[in-house]
């Protein structure tokens, strides 16, 4: 039998001016299965929550009802309250007779009839509330990074400094990501590089940090704590820990003519190579659609050379499975391609070049040493035509993307200004929708382009580019001065869309994150938890959750790191007791609730099941992992036999609510 | 057709493929067929039939027969290998234990379409391409079978045969029938229209459970209906609510995973027409979420357990459609 | 329908834990105020209404049932709302094609800083509910004609 107590909080006059609190205390007590009933005027309280204690030890309650303010505000503190007079604390329940009843109603008797009417219903729901306990499920120390880029490599640097050990698997042969590629960064106009590998180094030389190059994440199981993953190291035929990086073997391979990746096609690179000077680990890695020892069988130049003997043209792809207790998504983005944008000739002259391009044609380790020439005959360029927002703010989405790439507005300051200040005798001309400059020190480096450097700042769009005679006719509105404008341009760089990298899907459907219509990562809260993935254990660094300049890609860098580390400094996790809890008996196996889950927690077992006369039958049956389980419910309802249900809130609770409203 | 089903059956189990066969055969009167499973090559050819009333959809079956020892082989029309690709892909049968043989299926006949016509003292029936030629105690009668179809094969969707190990008769296609007609001519009603016919429907329900039972996606475990824990268990109505409550539930559970077969009104002792209710959620989905057949394929995610950012607000149903 | 002026009716609110009961409260703080014939129930997420509890609200009594969750994009676990707009969708048509008043149900998306939205949400829908009077074609779906 039910022993329940009511306790109605006046909560000052908040309650009590409104609603008749002894009265709703005298009528719940008169409700099957309550044995005790009473008002205070401060619930919350020392005092009342001492009162609380008090009357579950002398009445030997088996369920409290605490008429008060929203469970949103204290429920916690009444789970402590009834816990630590020893009742589970999950046999409370709260009926909202402040926010829900007395602030919003006026007259005294329809308040206070109302009042009555949530404690019956708490009361009902009590009733049929289980002893839930919090499960606990303990923690791997160690975090895997996927991606190393920028974002990966400072998260990975934050979580090897706080002590934890930490992989980065880059899939690429050297970490380093997009902004090795750069020349310099806005608005301070410092070398990309000079930044960029000093932590490179750190995170090669930290204890701390593993660094998995050329390496795929292949399979992701287990959920927050405890995941279990399966990591793919491709084949280098190089043999890192001899290598030493001299680099003797990519000057002396015979396959020239091979384009470097690196520097986006613009020049060549050998069958064997390594990336860029700085590159980490700096080892050589051979191509195998390119090297003629590994198509043909002939050749073997590079292992001659090699003094280290690092070669090794029998290397296998290695599949290396560890255990993690985090996992940070840091897969970053990709300009988009240029493809369907044909009207900007990108296709047809090799004048025409990418943003990303142009930071290499500018940089001093790019394929020409920093000057500036035209990738077509090597000449000096006069006129530059910066077009941007290429596939940025694209309605339709069918050609480009909806929203805006956020850094091109300020890259493409950045290119016009260090074009003007190097090449004083060139026009440069920049066509925009808007000019976007939120940020520290960025709208003041805009107008120092077109103040102090005289760059064309032109309100329009390119309609076409013509390659013609050696030139790029530009065909453009400039909608401010109502004109059309026709420009001979020596180039065009486009400001293209960036994207996320193509592997960020595979891996969302691995980590069971949730993804945006963009195919960029979901966070937790768009406001309150920017760095964390719905799915526990999963956190998001960089460009992968959404266009970021690098300043904001490692200030979330760092945030996703914090998460990580408070999540690695826990022995063990408290899961959530109210999650999805199927009846096998009941259940069909139909995989209806699996779908629907947005956590991956519900997988499938056979189990058998007594049958009738001696029979065993095994059946297919739905099994929810509550360390994974956040509750939602979802499953509750997609499940076609009722099989489904939810600890805390279920079926049976929420009817006997609704029929004591309804009574 | 009767005799290559029968041979078939036969030399199944002659041949060892199956040790048993799911099939029909008739009861009390030759009209009167019900499923049945033969374990041997005589009782198939003294017992097994494939007549134009062989209506019952076998799939369902086959969730408690695959589970048996040894291979049982099933007869399945065109509509039914929808149900049994459905329950596969809700994991209810073992493919591995069935051999399952399609058979084209030029559409099933209604003993009350039959007495309808005016025909009396059905003693036979045998169908010849369009024509159902009935022996009655008065002589023979020939009848266009269209006009003998049963409710649910005037709008058959489909004569394709989906993952059968064999064919008996000719692959088909899907079809275009106008099987939302009237579906559309109750949405074209009055509120009160709608409500008066359901009434009037619903009424006649005697809460025998026949459609529950027949449906091969009321298969569960154990229904809500009968499962104390879930709050809406009844065996005998205690209230007038609860029979409406328990066919708009039923509908609601099936949709998505409704194939559409109309064996509850076929079997309804009331001939309550309660797959509107199910054709009216198949096709209030097929607008609102893109067109889905539940059973067609193994891959398609069904809609109830799908969404797409864009799908239109509850409201589009209250707002956007009046029927007054 | 006449309008009946002593006719207060029962109302049964789903909201959703994180937006809409917290909308709740912050029209509750604002001291927005609504008909007391509004009564909520908690769950944790729109996904959680099982089209079940609409009917046996209406079952016992009630004659109107309103869901309100997050906005869609907006939800605490990323997809209830999705799931919740398909099933309450078909269910309200379902409804709506067996002749019940298609207002008596509703889903409304209330953020937990759409304080006053519910409040006006509910002020709308007790006076929808009011004007359609008791819910009475649910009940009398089966009985016989006289």
């Amino acid at each position: 039998m039910q022993r329940i107590g009511v306790f109605v909080c006046w909560c000052g006059s908040n309650i009590a001016a409104t609603v008749d609190v002894e009265k709703v205390a005298r009528v719940l007590s008169q409700e099957p299965g309550v044995v005790y009933s009473t008002d205070y005027q401060y619930m919350c309280s020392q005092a009342g929550q001492e009162m609380i204690q008090e009357a579950i030890r002398e009445h030997r309650l088996t369920g409290v009802v605490i008429c008060s303010c929203s469970p949103r505000m204290h429920e916690a503190t009444f789970r402590k309250t009834v816990e630590k007079a020893g009742l589970n604390p999950y046999l409370l329940e709260i009926a909202n007779i402040r926010e829900h009843c007395s602030w919003i109603h006026k007259d005294k008797l329809t308040a206070t009839e109302k009042a009555v009417i949530l404690g019956r219903a708490a009361i009902a729901k009590v009733q049929l509330n289980a002893p839930l306990t919090a499960g606990k499920s303990p923690v791997t120390k160690r975090a895997l990074v996927i991606g190393g880029g920028i974002a990966g490599i400072q998260t990975a640097l934050d979580i090897a400094e706080a002590g934890f050990p930490v992989d980065i698997v880059e899939k690429k042969p050297t970490i380093g990501g997009k902004m090795t590629q750069i020349d310099k960064t806005f608005p301070t106009l410092d070398c990309a590089a000079c930044i960029l590998t000093p932590k490179m180094v750190d995170a090669a030389q930290n204890e701390n940090i593993d660094i998995l190059s050329y390496a795929q994440v292949e399979k992701i199981q287990g959920f927050v704590g405890n995941f279990t993953v399966t990591i793919r190291k491709k084949a280098r035929y190089v043999d890192e820990n001899k290598c030493t990086g001299c680099g003797l073997c990519t000057e002396k391979c015979p396959q020239k003519k091979i384009p470097n990746e690196f520097n986006l096609g613009l020049d060549n690179r050998r069958a064997i190579y390594i990336p860029f000077a700085q590159a980490v680990p700096k080892v050589a890695t051979i191509d195998p659609n390119h090297c003629a020892m590994l198509q043909k069988g002939k050749c073997g130049v590079c292992a001659k050379v090699c003094t280290a003997g690092a070669i090794d043209y029998k290397q296998q792809d290695q599949l290396i499975t560890r255990e993690y207790g985090a996992i940070v998504a840091a897969t970053g983005f990709e300009p988009i391609s240029m493809d369907k944008f044909d009207e900007f000739a990108y296709s047809q002259s090799p004048d025409v070049v990418t943003s990303l391009e142009f930071e290499r044609l500018m940089n001093a380790a790019g394929p020409t040493g920093g000057t500036l020439l035209r990738p077509s005959d090597g000449t000096h360029p006069h006129t530059l035509v910066f077009v941007q927002c290429v596939g940025s703010r694209c309605d339709g989405g069918e050609k480009g993307k909806s929203y805006c790439s956020k850094i091109c507005c300020m890259y493409t300051a950045k290119h016009a200004m260090l074009t003007r200040e190097k090449y004083p005798d060139t026009e440069v001309y920049v066509f925009y929708i808007d000019v976007r400059t939120p940020g520290k020190s960025f709208d003041e480096f805009y107008r120092r382009a077109v103040e102090e450097y005289g760059v064309h700042y032109i309100k329009g769009m390119v309609g076409k580019v013509t390659p013609q005679d050696g030139k790029l006719k530009v065909q453009a509105s400039d909608l401010l001065g109502g004109r059309q404008l026709h420009i001979d341009a020596d180039m065009v760089i486009l400001a293209a869309a960036i994207e996320p990298d193509k592997s960020a899907r595979p891996l969302a459907t691995m980590l069971t994150a949730s993804m945006d219509t963009n195919d960029f990562f979901t966070e937790a809260h768009p406001k309150l938890r920017p760095v964390e993935s719905p799915t526990a254990g999963v956190f998001l660094s960089g460009a992968c959750q959404g266009p970021k300049d690098i300043p904001e890609t490692v200030a979330q860098a760092s945030a996703a790191a914090a998460k990580v580390i408070g999540l690695l400094v826990k022995d063990s996790l408290t899961c959530n007791p109210c999650t999805a809890q199927p009846d096998e008996l009941m259940c069909n196996g139909c995989s209806s609730c699996e779908k629907v889950c947005p956590y991956g927690a519900i997988t499938y077992a056979d189990k058998p099941f007594r049958g009738p006369n001696r029979t065993t039958r095994i059946r297919r049956v739905a099994q929810v992992n509550p360390a994974v389980c956040q509750g939602c419910g979802a499953c509750t309802v997609a499940c076609p036999s009722g099989a489904m249900d939810l600890l805390g809130f279920s079926n049976k609770q929420i009817m006997a609510e609704v029929d004591a409203i309804c009574r | 057709m009767q005799r290559s089903v029968i041979e078939t059956a036969a030399s199944l189990l002659e041949t060892g493929v199956c040790t048993r066969v799911l099939g029909w055969k008739t009861g009390e009167f030759f009209y009167d067929v019900t499923p049945a499973v033969f374990t041997s090559a005589e009782e198939v050819r003294k017992d097994m039939v494939f007549t134009p009333f062989c209506g019952a959809n076998l799939s369902k079956y086959l969730i408690a027969e695959s589970r048996k020892e040894g291979k049982i082989a099933v007869f399945l029309k065109p509509c039914d290998t929808f149900s049994f690709v459905q329950l596969q892909k809700e994991h209810r049968i073992c493919r591995e234990n069935v051999y399952a043989v399609g058979v084209q299926c030029p559409g099933m006949s209604d003993p009350d379409a039959l007495k309808a016509l005016g025909l009396k003292g059905l003693t036979g029936c045998v169908q010849e391409g369009d024509t159902l030629r009935v022996d009655t105690l008065y002589g023979e009668k020939a009848v266009p079978l269209a006009d003998a179809l049963s409710l649910r094969c005037r709008g058959c969707k489909s004569k394709r045969l989906h993952d059968c190990d064999a064919i008996i008769g000719t692959q088909g296609k899907d079809l275009q029938t106008s099987r939302f007609a009237q579906v559309e001519a109750l949405e074209a009603m009055t509120a009160e229209e709608r409500f008066a016919f359901w009434r009037k429907e619903l009424s006649k329900c005697i809460r025998c459970n026949a459609c529950r039972n027949v449906c091969p996606a009321c298969s569960c475990e154990t229904c809500v209906f009968d499962n104390p824990d879930s709050g809406v268990q009844n065996k005998a109505a205690a209230s007038s609510f609860e029979e409406n409550l328990f066919h708009i539930i039923r509908a609601f559970h099936v949709a998505g995973r409704c194939t559409d077969c109309g064996e509850c009104t076929r079997v309804c002792p009331q001939h309550i027409p309660l797959h509107l209710l199910n054709r009216k959620l198949i096709k209030d989905m097929n607008t609102l979420y893109g067109v889905y057949q539940a059973g067609a394929d193994f891959e398609t995610k069904p809609p109830m357990l799908a969404f797409t950012l864009e799908d239109p607000e509850a409201s589009i149903i209250t707002q956007g459609r009046n029927g007054q | 329908m006449q309008v009946n002026e002593t006719f207060t009716p029962t109302i049964v609110a789903f909201c959703c834990n994180w937006c809409s009961y917290a909308g709740a409260d912050l029209s509750g703080t604002n001291r927005l105020q609504y008909p007391a014939n509004v009564k909520i129930i908690r769950i944790p997420c729109s996904c959680r209404l099982n089209p079940m509890f609409i009917l046996r609200a209406f079952q016992r009594g009630a004659d109107g049932v309103i869901l309100c969750g997050c906005h869609p994009g907006d939800c605490h676990y990323t997809t209830g709302n999705y799931y919740a707009r398909r099933r309450m969708t078909l269910l309200f048509s379902l409804l709506d094609f067996l002749g019940i008043e298609r207002e008596r149900t509703r889903v409304e998306w209330v953020s937990a800083a759409e304080g006053a939205k519910f409040a006006a949400t509910m002020n709308d829908f007790t006076e929808t509910i009011t004007r359609l009077g008791p819910n009475r074609r649910l009940e009398d779906l089966r009985c016989k004609e006289v």
